[in-house]
């Protein structure tokens, strides 16, 4: 059997600019997950202490899922962008020569 | 804990049952196909996947252990909410696109699309195979669980029902029935968990929660005492008494530590009946507790007595509330933030527990203690962090296999392939960390308001989230304990679709070869999911008195170790071979499981052995296997790149250039990235045999080249 994608799409000019922008926004996220994790273990004191009306703890902990739903609209939208340009220039690059 | 069974609950249930039932067979008229019955023919809208990602995830263990974590622990529960979410960022960032963009119908073809290998085909199968059956055994256990006390049914009727409409779902049409039940369930749990928090809020916060004035709160009652010169208690109740010397007594604790002391207990009679007390020295005062006896005949008691008289009553209130700055009995309704804000800087009555041995019986004594607000908001009651370094790493062991677990689980990755390309995989992720995100702040919510609510029963934490509902009227409960019931069928659906492309897919077809039709191999995938759902019955039968939750951990850690280094290495390290994957799979996989079977939980819990005897002094073992999976990864792919140029060369041999290849770049013929690793000789043979195949093509008076 055949273990190719289910389904057919074109040729993605974009996966290396989408992969790259992926490496560095998972890497960002990744240290403010680390460093909430290092507070934790290392000070969990800390963590108790107020940032405005809430403790850090609670502020750090919405802002790591506020902080993911961000990244994630601004990559899909650096994503789209990306697709449209190179994938459509492809696409006019492919007519001039045929 | 007596719950009554709810005509509401088995109708709405019932009904939920009936509609997917009806949509799993209606759905399976068009299932005709392999690519249908796997796959969902790869036509799901990328919202409605997204969706579906969060009935799938959210499983049982998320949406009732969660909340009953934080109900019983504060916030080192959400830590768990924030793990899990934070692990969408991986899958998001890393494999949403790549997974859809190689693979075909499970995770073994991604990781297996570069390679042809049947190590991987069998590997990443098997570690299929372990983590679905990881995760099943504490859904189903959790799905008799769920009925027994709800639809006052038997623990296995309850296991064989659940069971049997899992597996009509998935074997009648497949991922497609699968989709839609987990889309409907996904959907539901946010709106009704958002339905909950919004009435949590309303209500607020009272010293005595009484349920809407329908349970009205056990005030806990105190007996005055004194230590005579001679050593004896005297009480202040006459009508209580006590045999023996009390600190001779097994409620007497001993400290094993002096730093950290133990609570102590006695033991008095009333009305020849048995109840239990914590000593307040301080206070001169004895504190009334809850407690539960296993005597030797495997009876329970509660409070002394059969369950079904009722003396085991609901806990959980607010002792104070103080509220800007004010102290009061009752808040009436909040906003999210100032919800948040008077637990701070209020008191809340816990009711930690402890272990007695009383001649032949076991007894579980819950006592209250009154907690800041302020230390319950931050982490540190059921971690002990910061205490220790072998603490300290085991919960970032854990924070770890979260983090890298979810993105590598199977059937969360089996997800991508119902979708029609890379960028619906992408923007379905997105979705799906939009509702998985709500949900898990509503989390926070829920918890607390089950504990400062009046409503935990202390046996089964479990149970927090449906009974706060409950404490809102019959019709919230029955929706959310409906809701709980679509959470193990929408979760167990995508584990028996997962396992079952394991089975029928990456080992029939692919690793055994066995030739089959089209259809032939639905109807594998359809028999596969028959015995898998007969094997889940079985095991969730089987494991009915084991506390199993800790199953979940293991699929996670095996996700983790086994499946995520494979995925990151193949995308983002040319020279990743394919006997590399092979061995990290299953270096992660036994490194993981080994380290846990070696565990101090385990010895306490699996073996009943004394926990500092285990050989390994964490639970989490994602801080050694993951990064030992990718060490062997590394390891086994540098030793095996001789071996894995030739196969590409013998493979490019195999396949001649034919006129409209030629026109496309090399990539897709050829694995590109073996030349890297090529040595020059190795080289110049493949340039010859490229030069000759085209000057074969020019000469030859078919098509034109492009």
């Amino acid at each position: 059997m055949e273990h190719g994608p289910a389904t057919d799409w074109g040729e993605d000019k974009a996966s290396g600019y989408k992969q790259r922008l992926g490496m560095w926004m998972f890497a960002s996220y990744c240290i403010v997950y680390a460093a909430f994790v290092v507070i934790n273990s290392v000070n969990p004191k800390l963590m108790g202490k107020s940032v405005g009306n809430l403790n850090l703890a609670v502020t750090y902990g919405f802002a790591l899922i506020v902080v993911a739903l961000v990244l994630a609209v601004i990559y899909n939208a650096l994503s789209t962008r990306a697709e449209e340009r190179l994938n459509d220039a492809y696409t006019d690059d492919e007519e001039e020569v045929f | 804990m007596v719950y009554g069974t709810s005509s509401w609950a088995i109708g709405i249930f019932a009904f939920f049952v009936a509609f997917v039932l009806w949509m799993a067979f209606y759905f399976a008229k068009r299932t005709k196909t392999s690519k249908g019955f796997y796959a969902a023919g790869g036509t799901i809208h990328w919202a409605v996947n997204g969706i579906a990602f969060a009935g799938d995830y959210l499983s049982a263990a998320s949406f009732l252990g969660i909340c009953g974590m934080i109900a019983m622990f504060g916030y080192d529960g959400f830590l768990y909410s924030i793990g899990y979410l934070a692990g969408w960022i991986v899958a998001l960032f890393v494999v949403a696109e790549p997974m859809k963009r190689m693979g075909k119908f499970t995770f073994t073809d991604a990781l297996d699309s570069k390679f042809n290998s049947k190590g991987i085909q069998f590997s990443a199968a098997l570690s299929t195979l372990v983590i679905s059956v990881c995760y099943l055994i504490p859904q189903m256990v959790g799905a008799g669980s769920l009925i027994t006390p709800l639809l006052g049914i038997p623990h296995y009727l309850g296991v064989v029902l659940v069971g049997t409409i899992v597996t009509l779902i998935v074997a009648t049409a497949g991922m497609t029935s699968t989709t839609y039940v987990q889309f409907l369930k996904g959907g539901l749990l946010i709106i009704f968990s958002t339905t909950l928090t919004i009435a949590l809020l309303s209500r607020g916060f009272s010293t005595a929660p009484d349920q809407g004035g329908k349970v009205p709160y056990h005030e806990f009652t105190s007996i005055g005492y004194s230590v005579g010169t001679d050593g004896a208690i005297n009480l202040g109740d006459a009508s209580y008494s006590l045999q023996g010397n009390w600190k001779d007594s097994p409620y007497y604790l001993k400290d094993d530590n002096p730093a950290k002391p133990k609570p102590k207990f006695v033991k008095l009679t009333k009305d020849g009946l048995d109840t239990v007390w914590l000593i307040d020295e301080d206070a001169g005062q004895l504190r009334e507790t809850l407690f539960t006896t296993k005597t030797r005949d495997g009876a329970t008691l509660y409070n002394g007595a059969p369950k079904s008289e009722g003396r085991f009553f609901q806990v959980g209130a607010l002792s104070e509330i103080v509220m800007d700055g004010q102290k009061v009995d009752r808040t009436g309704p909040l906003d999210p933030v100032s919800f948040l804000t008077t637990i701070q800087g209020s008191t809340v009555v816990r009711f930690p527990s402890e272990k007695v041995v009383d001649g032949e019986n076991q007894v579980t004594v819950y006592y209250p203690k009154a907690t800041a607000g302020a230390d319950l908001l931050r982490p540190g009651i059921k971690f002990k962090i910061g205490s220790s370094i072998e603490d300290n790493l085991n919960f970032i062991s854990l924070m770890l296999a979260l983090f890298c677990g979810t993105a590598a689980l199977p059937h969360i990755l089996i997800r991508y392939y119902t979708v029609p390309s890379p960028a619906c995989a992408r923007k379905s992720t997105i979705v799906a960390i939009a509702a998985i995100g709500f949900f898990y702040v509503l989390t926070l919510f829920m918890g607390l308001g089950a504990m400062t609510s009046g409503v935990l029963d202390l046996t089964d934490s479990n149970m927090s989230a449906p009974l706060l509902a409950k404490s809102f009227g019959v019709f919230l409960f029955a929706i959310i304990s409906a809701i709980a019931f679509a959470t193990v069928l929408g979760t167990v659906s995508g584990l028996i679709v997962a396992a079952s492309g394991a089975v029928a897919h990456d080992l029939m077809d692919r690793f055994f070869n066995m030739k089959m039709t089209d259809s032939g191999k639905v109807i594998a995938g359809k028999f596969s999911a028959i015995a898998i759902g007969i094997v889940a019955m079985f095991l969730g039968i089987a494991y009915q008195k084991m506390n199993v939750s800790y199953l979940v951990g293991w699929a996670f850690a095996v996700a983790a170790s086994a499946n995520l280094p494979a995925i990151m290495m193949l995308l983002f390290w040319k020279k990743t071979t394919s006997r590399g994957i092979a061995a990290s799979i299953i270096v992660g996989m036994v490194s993981a499981l080994g380290i846990i079977l070696l565990s101090p939980e385990m010895y306490k819990e699996l073996y009943g052995l004394d926990p500092k005897l285990a050989p390994f002094p964490f639970d989490n073992p994602a801080i050694v296997s993951v990064p030992l999976s990718f060490l062997t990864l590394v390891v086994v792919s540098l030793a095996t790149q001789a071996a894995h140029a030739r196969k590409v060369i013998i493979r490019a041999e195999r396949r001649p250039l034919t006129p409209p290849v030629v026109g496309i770049p090399l990539e897709p013929v050829l694995d590109h990235t073996a030349f890297e690793s090529m040595t020059r000789e190795e080289l110049v043979q493949l340039v010859l045999q490229l030069k000759s195949e085209l000057a074969a093509l020019k000469t030859s008076p078919g098509e034109p080249v492009n």
